[in-house]
């Protein structure tokens, strides 16, 4: 590990003695899960719920004319069919736009379609019952009369004239246009090198292990509706479902205990979830859905259809003077609710170039609607698409030079000591190690060695590839992400920590866990600031009515904000224990410490008094204490990022494979991930963050993409057909980190959570290209398939 | 998700399993690992109107050598034959090939008999047993009969069985002497089906094939036994004859095309398969590659 910052002259509150902080420490919630008792939405049984399904279209574009659902009612265990003109009593409709991306349009959408439906999988109605399997017997019974209409499924085309306008009340099928223009491109392409290419990336999607699972208590007799769902923002959700049920906020609460996977899937406000809070409503008991595989299919959001248009300019030194892209987008028929689905073509347009000095910089992003599921954030939201258009770009420029892959990017990535700096899109970085990661990266895949193996089996006729890609990932975001727009989105996080009779600690977060270690995290920070044993931490997360108020868990902002929430809210506690120690103790607060559960001499460590009898002194027997001393063993603080809108951070992947030229099959051998998040609080779970992370780029660069026909109808919608990376394809992935704290926060931690999706299909792809350079073949299409790459080599 | 309502009857022996088809007809499934059964009744593709579980029949369990003849029963799992002594030394093209059939908790229920009755073209054992020549035996309310492999399959999902019929056993010829075999297939992921694949068994003497059985999957409606192979029997291997070879092979497959692969695709990685096959068999590692560059 490399610290590119010297540390402070005195000790901080992170490196105390018996402190967890840098260190792998098992989850807390390990056992709970790994015996089976964790709590999924999935599995929850409340008395007297319901079963809902969802009849789903199976036209892309249709007007319903006709619903007959008679004989469906009239079925054994049926207890409503419900319709989305029915359901429109209980709910409002809502449009997914916000204010800060001028010019974003979208339609009114319906928790349950009325009228028309605008892509294959939106609900047409509901069936609920009292098991699943009789709601799916009665929806076999409900005859639809659909008309059908002409869906627009091709991006290209859905801006042309003769392209039937999917919403008529917005004129057209344009949602959203950025454009921008930094330095003089058009001069420097004028005295440069140009090397275009068109980037195409498969429609994906994020197939969660848990599918989206929600369970709505309406309680008619304390009217407040109680909310059990695998989501990521438990207070959004509060605030959306008391917004369209015409409720207060305090009248709703969201429960979110374990979740089996999100992936930003689970950030958004879906239609058929908030026609269960709807129905629970309605029918005055506990509504359960658990979408199948196929609805998740259907109806999870999907990313990444992206069309971009490439343009780099590079002089014969390497210096690279310009990148221009026009990127095109297809959302499918409306912008989702509360984030939008322009934020993704907006960070394809704020991240390309990123890493390099380059100041020419010109960019287009159009966002069209099409019928087809919806689109909005996935993991590492754009991402992906920046980097890989960037480093296929910087690529293809080192190629046209005959200049080595690494070295053109030592020529132009931001110096380590050229911050804090901007970008030509108006990112600001506090402190990025573009140069330290790369060199540590090259040191840990042997570069030149590789390089020598790769030459040598060509002579043999094995085709190995090397592919490097440099990325820079947006974590730790500030309100200018969402709450500038107008979304009642919080970008800031609460933690209340109290010292219980028995000196443990009880924590209360407002963010959310998900599989990242949330919890242990958390733990983690109090149990090292306040000088108490993780096992005396306990950590309660996941519940409005019982957790501060906070965004939760996306956009890589659990450790950075809410981790330091929890530093502050210990340092406090802290603070208050040593007051009282020392009132009881005749000594002064500055004289003690809390070292392993009892409060100890300062200077010589010596042992004074265990936190339990602090405890039981405190709460018991406060008569013993002082007059005028009043304990407060509760400490709360928030915290939210204020100076930098984003704290971003840096990292370099990259990609060892080998291609079979005659099938067209790639085998991944090895992939390497330098990343710098700043403070590193659990090796172990931020490693594992970028693997699993970049298992999905990799997913992205070989196996995953939504098939959809010109029709609109999606024809993968399995897991059979729909491929996700599965371990028997993937590489040994070895990770090595950079550490430049931000000092926005006293833990001066970043995320993580992106950096592994960022690059890996760019390194991916460009450690192809490099196996097919002999054949002259350039692909700059993902994913990268068998019958991909024998068509570039035209094998077939 | 949940599959249709629908009875169950559990099979109390081969005779009581064949009353309860003959009673139901192809209103009826037989449930025997489930691998592919529950799954299209769990998305409502099939709704039988009963399930007759054969899993209880020890009758159709185990594996065993008669009269040089192996005995293979129909409700041997994928995980048996992965494991067998007997399967390893007289037929090790099975072993080789259920290594590539999905993943162990599918091989742990999955079993042979279902698999070939199954009939799906992509899958590896009915390829196996056209290659092997194997028999299927097959028991229906008027005793048992035999059909040879080559004849079994008859389409997409379709066999040679009809449906007051049971599938009870595989009889697979012993290999002899200077016999040899080769099974690869092309997956996107490991545990896929196939894209193409090639289960073989030769005879090799002297550098030359004297016999050669190719069994080609997931390029038509069923295994197919190429008829190309002939022009490789009894002749010196060189690449003009592999290419001409390769030539038959093309104008034999008439491949589906899927989200996987074009027809043209399917027929180019078959090409590649035979070439790899043959030099591997041979040991001319020479043969293997086509053009490159």
């Amino acid at each position: 590990m490399t610290v590119t910052r010297a540390a402070a002259d005195t000790l901080s509150v992170l490196d105390r003695p018996n402190s967890y902080i840098g260190k792998t420490v098992p989850r807390p919630n390990l056992d709970r899960l790994l015996q089976g008792r964790g709590q999924y939405v999935s599995d929850l049984e409340l008395p007297r719920m319901v079963h809902a399904v969802f009849l789903r279209s199976p036209y892309a574009h249709a007007r319903i004319v006709a619903i007959d659902a008679d004989a469906a009612r009239r079925m054994s265990g049926v207890i409503a069919i419900v319709t989305g003109r029915e359901l429109e009593a209980v709910i409002t409709p809502w449009v997914g736009v916000l204010l800060h991306l001028k010019g974003l349009k979208s339609a009114p959408q319906h928790a349950i379609a009325v009228d028309r439906v605008c892509w294959q999988g939106e609900a047409v109605a509901a069936v609920v019952a009292t098991s699943r399997a009789a709601a799916e017997d009665a929806m076999e019974q409900i005859a639809v009369d659909y008309e059908e209409l002409e869906a627009v499924t091709n991006m290209r085309t859905a801006l042309d004239p003769a392209t039937p306008v999917i919403h008529a009340s917005l004129g057209d099928n344009l949602a959203f246009e950025r454009t921008l223009d930094a330095g003089d491109v058009d001069h420097a392409l004028s005295e440069s090198e140009v090397v275009e290419a068109e980037f195409v990336f498969g429609r994906h999607t994020g197939v969660t292990l848990e599918p989206r699972a929600v369970v709505a208590d309406w309680n008619a007799a304390e009217a407040r509706l109680t909310i059990y769902q695998g989501t990521q923002a438990p207070h959004m959700v509060q605030n959306i479902a008391a917004l369209h049920l015409g409720l207060r906020e305090a009248q709703v609460r969201v429960v979110c205990k374990d979740v089996g996977g999100s992936f930003g899937i689970k950030v958004h406000i879906y239609a058929d979830e908030m026609a269960t809070y709807a129905l629970s409503k309605l029918l005055r008991r506990p509504v359960k859905f658990v979408a199948d595989r196929i609805e998740s299919f259907n109806t999870d959001i999907h990313a990444r259809d992206h069309r971009c248009r490439g343009r780099i300019g590079v002089r014969p030194d390497g210096t690279i003077t310009a990148f221009e892209i026009d990127d095109l987008t297809g959302i499918g028929p409306y912008s989702m609710y509360p984030r939008t689905s322009a934020i993704e073509a907006n960070q394809v347009v704020n991240l390309v170039g990123g890493p390099y000095v380059t100041p020419n910089y010109r960019a287009r992003a159009r966002v069209v609607f099409q019928n087809k599921n919806v689109m909005c954030q996935y993991r590492a939201v754009g991402h992906p698409i920046a980097c890989s258009v960037t480093e296929g770009l910087v690529d293809l420029a080192a190629a046209k030079i005959g200049m080595d892959p690494v070295e053109i990017r030592r020529r132009n990535l931001i110096a380590d000591d050229g911050y804090p700096c901007a970008s030509p899109s108006g990112m600001k970085f506090e402190q990025l190690s573009h140069h330290a990661s790369l060199a540590k990266l090259l040191q840990m895949m042997d570069y030149d060695a590789l390089r020598a193996e790769q030459a040598a089996l060509r002579a043999q006729n094995v085709y190995r590839g090397i592919g490097i890609a440099s990325f820079i990932e947006v974590t730790n975001p500030s309100a200018a992400f969402y709450g500038v727009g107008g979304a009642k989105i919080s970008s800031q996080d609460g933690v209340a920590v109290r010292l219980d009779a028995q000196g443990s600690v009880i924590c209360q977060t407002s963010i959310t866990e998900q599989g990242q270690g949330s919890e242990s995290l958390t733990a983690q920070i109090v149990g090292s600031v306040l000088g108490v044993s993780m096992d005396r931490v306990r950590v309660t997360l996941g519940d409005t009515d019982n957790t501060p108020y906070g965004g939760g868990t996306w956009a890589s902002r659990g450790a950075g904000i809410g981790g330091e929430a929890a530093l502050q809210a210990a340092k406090v506690l802290r603070r208050n224990i040593l007051d009282v120690a020392a009132a009881i103790l005749q000594s002064t607060p500055a004289g003690l410490d809390i070292v392993d559960n009892r409060i100890v001499n300062a200077d010589d460590g010596v042992s004074r008094i265990e936190l339990n009898e602090l405890a039981r002194i405190v709460y018991f027997r406060p008569d013993t204490l002082p007059p005028g001393i009043q304990p407060e063993l509760m400490a709360t603080r928030h915290f939210v990022p204020r100076q930098y809108p984003f704290a971003f951070t840096n990292g370099v992947q990259a990609s060892w494979l080998e291609v079979d030229t005659e099938t067209g099959f790639v085998t991944l051998l090895k992939h390497w991930v330098v990343e710098d998040c700043g403070t590193i609080i659990n090796p172990q779970l931020v490693d594992e963050q970028i693997r699993g992370g970049v298992v999905q780029g990799l997913g992205a660069a070989l196996f995953e993409k939504c098939v959809y026909d010109e029709r609109g109808q999606l024809t993968n919608a399995n897991m059979a057909d729909y491929l996700v990376p599965m371990s028997g394809e993937m590489p040994d992935i070895e990770i090595g980190h950079v550490v430049s704290p931000t000092l926005e926060s006293e833990l001066g931690a970043k995320g993580a959570g992106e950096a592994g999706t960022a690059g890996a299909a760019a390194a991916v792809a460009n450690a192809v290209n490099d196996a097919l350079r002999p054949f002259g073949a350039t692909i700059t299409e993902i994913p990268l398939t068998p019958q991909v790459i024998l068509t570039a080599l035209g094998r077939i | 998700m949940k599959a249709a309502a629908f009875a169950y009857a559990r099979a109390t022996s081969v005779v009581n399993a064949l009353e309860l088809l003959a009673v139901h007809g192809d209103k009826a499934k037989v449930l025997s690992g489930g691998q592919s059964l529950m799954p299209a009744m769990n998305l409502r593709l099939l709704s039988p109107e009963i399930v007759v579980d054969i899993g209880g029949l020890a009758e159709l369990r185990g594996i065993a050598m008669r009269g040089g003849v192996l005995v293979v029963g129909a409700l041997t799992r994928h995980v048996d034959l992965l494991r067998s002594p007997e399967i390893a030394l007289h037929a090790p093209l099975l072993r080789d090939a259920v290594s590539h059939v999905a993943h162990p908790a599918i091989r742990n229920r999955g079993t042979i008999g279902g698999s070939l009755a199954h009939a799906d073209p992509a899958s590896e054992l009915p390829a196996c047993v056209v290659a092997l020549d194997a028999t299927i035996v097959a028991r229906g309310p008027t005793g048992e009969r035999r059909i040879a492999a080559t004849k079994f399959f008859k389409g997409i999902f379709e066999t040679a069985l009809s449906s007051d019929e049971l599938l009870v056993a595989i009889e697979v010829p012993v290999t002899g002497q200077g016999s040899t075999f080769f099974f690869q297939e092309y997956a996107r992921r490991h545990g896929d089906y196939a894209v193409v694949g090639l289960a073989a068994l030769a005879v090799v003497a002297a550098g030359r094939f004297s016999d050669l059985r190719l069994g080609f999957f997931a390029v038509g409606d069923r295994p197919l036994l190429a008829a190309a192979a002939g022009k490789l029997v009894n002749a010196c291997v060189n690449r003009g004859l592999l290419a001409e070879a390769a030539a038959a092979l093309t104008n034999e497959l008439d491949p589906p095309e899927d989200q996987q692969a074009t027809a043209a695709m399917r027929r180019h990685l078959a090409t590649v398969l035979l070439r790899r096959c043959v030099a591997d068999l041979l040991a001319r590692p020479e043969l293997a590659t086509g053009v490159t560059k």
